[in-house]
């Protein structure tokens, strides 16, 4: 238990720093300077790619060999995308999205 | 307090998804085996959303400390970028400067772009409150999600889904808003693709690192459009 517990500081701790460090990177090295274009153009565009791959981060334990091949995660994956599409409110979506895949890994698969 | 009220009225699209990611976390961090104590530290020291998710299957997995660094800077990288138009604005703020940076989530920053000044308010006070607020949100939807994990009297199974909901509605505005599709197609063939040679756990940071190199080789491109439009 101590040692979990000396990893679990460690962990959150590290976390908190580099998180920190993300957070604080700009103001340290661009204090007063012009912002390089080349990191201009990647804060544009890298944030779109970058949660996509999450996306795939999340559902990446699914199995889509065998039975129910991944069918709660895309099924209510559609319903988050509809819902999201056709009200444009983020809350309703991950809520619809979220009881979705619920009712169905309780229910069906 | 002006300012405070204002600063209420600006949060409270904020108010209602930190309560709901939040409690998400801690009922997460409930059912690994954690207390609601390491929640509300967590949400106080950390503070940003999808990290301490992630987190909470990086440290049920036991994953190397190291390995947390890297994931975080990973996931977390994109802050980097949202410093940038704030610099002049936070460094006027003297004891505050600090915790503006530190605090400067995906949703505060959103907000902090997007407010509309009342005449007369105080705006180092208004963007102060804001910060503030967004943070006690969190640390409150933590904190319950902690502690109903508990006593939560139903299944919770599957709850999980609510973080890949909320990545996924982020991708959706994303793709409505960006003139450039090429980001969004790198990120999808670069997952798929290391997916399919490394394996579920190994493809996070291949892919990530490899459509930021796409992306630079693509930039004449993808800028094109992104002016374009």
């Amino acid at each position: 238990m101590v040692n979990n517990l000396a990893y679990m500081t460690g962990v959150i701790a590290i976390t908190a720093l580099v998180t920190w460090l993300t957070r604080a990177l700009p103001f340290l090295i661009f204090g007063k300077r012009r912002l390089p274009q080349t990191i201009e153009y990647l804060g544009k565009v890298l944030p779109s790619a970058i949660m996509v791959i999450l996306v795939f981060y999340c559902v990446r334990n699914i199995n889509l060999t065998q039975y129910p091949y991944g069918m709660a995660e895309i099924i209510s994956s559609i319903a988050v995308i509809l819902t999201q599409m056709w009200r444009k409110n983020m809350y309703l979506a991950i809520i619809v999205g979220t009881v979705c895949y619920m009712i169905l890994i309780w229910t069906v698969f | 307090m002006r300012e405070f009220r204002f600063a209420v009225k600006q949060t409270i699209a904020i108010f209602f998804t930190y309560l709901f990611i939040g409690m998400a976390f801690g009922v997460l961090m409930n059912e690994a085996g954690y207390s609601v104590f390491w929640s509300v530290i967590a949400a106080l020291f950390i503070y940003a959303g999808s990290m301490q998710i992630v987190m909470v299957s990086l440290l049920t997995a036991g994953a190397p400390v190291l390995a947390v660094a890297v994931m975080t800077f990973f996931i977390n990288a994109r802050h980097i970028f949202y410093g940038v138009g704030f610099i002049d604005r936070f460094r006027k703020m003297g004891w505050k400067y600090p915790y503006m940076v530190l605090t400067l989530t995906d949703e505060t920053y959103s907000v902090l772009c997007s407010v509309d000044y009342e005449v007369g308010l105080d705006r180092e006070k208004t963007d102060f409150f804001i910060a503030l607020i967004d943070h006690c949100y969190w640390m409150l939807g933590c904190f319950l999600g902690g502690c109903m994990g508990q006593f939560l009297p139903w299944n919770t199974a599957g709850i999980e889904f609510s973080a890949t909901a909320f990545f996924l509605v982020v991708v959706i505005n994303q793709w409505q808003q960006y003139p450039s599709k090429i980001p969004f197609f790198t990120g999808i063939i670069s997952s798929v693709i290391f997916y399919c040679l490394l394996g579920a756990d190994n493809f996070l940071i291949p892919s990530l690192s490899v459509s930021l190199i796409v992306l630079l080789v693509l930039r004449d491109r993808v800028a094109l459009r992104m002016e374009g439009a």
